[in-house]
């Protein structure tokens, strides 16, 4: 595979001064303020924690089964993802179509796990301020569902507008800017549920 | 349009899937902490690498894309480890 070939995949896109379009680099850029917020939210976490002198283990409090089945979930809509971005460069705007939809189902099922695990933990006792792990818990795992219900509402536009045929092969900058933002959204929860869940 | 050939996303798949459930099967081995925890992050770091080079398709942009995403990497990684050294280094 050439070095550029699927990156310049959107060739007929208006030349930008760096050769990324726009989009995508106003994407990039917005992620790399991303990584910083959550690096704040995870070195939070990892000092607190090092610094108490108990913590309980997440396996006690947690639900580590479900929480795995929700991590398989995110990643196989980040497939779809992907797969949805590879079929409209191939001109397949009904594969476009049905993996969009798949993913905005992932997305939602992901979502809809993570609020029954909030309403049973919460059931259970296991509330923001009775202990330092709670606050982390929810502080972290909030966010993170919050980023990914926003990449929901996104990908539901987006899913429309593919709907309404307004992608082609050549012009699906949408396409590509909010898988990004899907996949980034992946990549945040790989790394928290090894650090929430599995410590 | 430029003709192109896509990765493996498949393959990719798989291995994020029998990453994550030998990830879940080391983390309930009775081992000493600090071996366990180092074994969790590189797991949980190569997935994330995995999904950035593939599926974000980083490791097929321009390398001043790179160097930009990369910078911010470095800053994330030193304020992490300026926390951590926080508790790991002796006191003087």
């Amino acid at each position: 595979m050439t070095d550029h070939a699927i990156a310049d995949s959107h060739a007929l896109e208006p030349p930008s001064a760096t050769g990324i379009a726009h989009d995508k680099m106003g994407m990039w850029v917005f992620l790399c303020s991303e990584v910083m917020f959550f690096t704040g939210l995870i070195g939070s976490y990892i000092v607190l924690r090092f610094a108490s002198p108990s913590w309980p283990h997440p396996g006690n409090t947690l639900n580590i089964w479900l929480t795995a089945l929700n991590t398989f979930i995110l990643i196989c809509s980040s497939v779809t993802m992907v797969k949805a971005l590879a079929s409209i460069r191939d001109g397949d705007l009904r594969k476009l179509k049905l993996f969009l939809s798949m993913t905005l189902l992932g997305g939602s099922i992901f979502l809809s796990i993570q609020v029954y695990e909030y309403r049973h933990l919460l059931h259970a006792g296991f509330k923001p301020h009775v202990s330092l792990f709670g606050s982390v818990f929810y502080t972290t795992t909030g966010f993170h569902g919050f980023h990914v219900f926003c990449g929901v509402v996104c990908m539901a536009f987006v899913t429309g507008k593919a709907f309404l045929g307004k992608y082609t092969q050549a012009h699906h900058q949408g396409v590509e800017t909010i898988g990004l933002y899907w996949h980034f959204v992946d990549l945040v929860w790989i790394i928290l549920f090894t650090i929430i869940y599995l410590f | 349009m430029t003709e192109h050939k896509h990765p493996n996303y498949i393959a990719i798949w798989w291995i994020l899937l029998a990453v994550t459930v030998m990830e879940i099967g080391y983390s309930f081995l009775k081992i000493p902490r600090p071996i366990l925890i180092l074994g969790l992050v590189v797991m949980a770091v190569f997935k994330a690498v995995l999904v950035a080079l593939y599926f974000m398709h980083l490791k097929f942009e321009r390398k001043s894309l790179g160097i930009i995403v990369g910078s911010t990497l470095i800053l994330a990684v030193i304020l992490v480890s300026v926390g951590i050294s926080e508790h790991v280094l002796p006191r003087p």
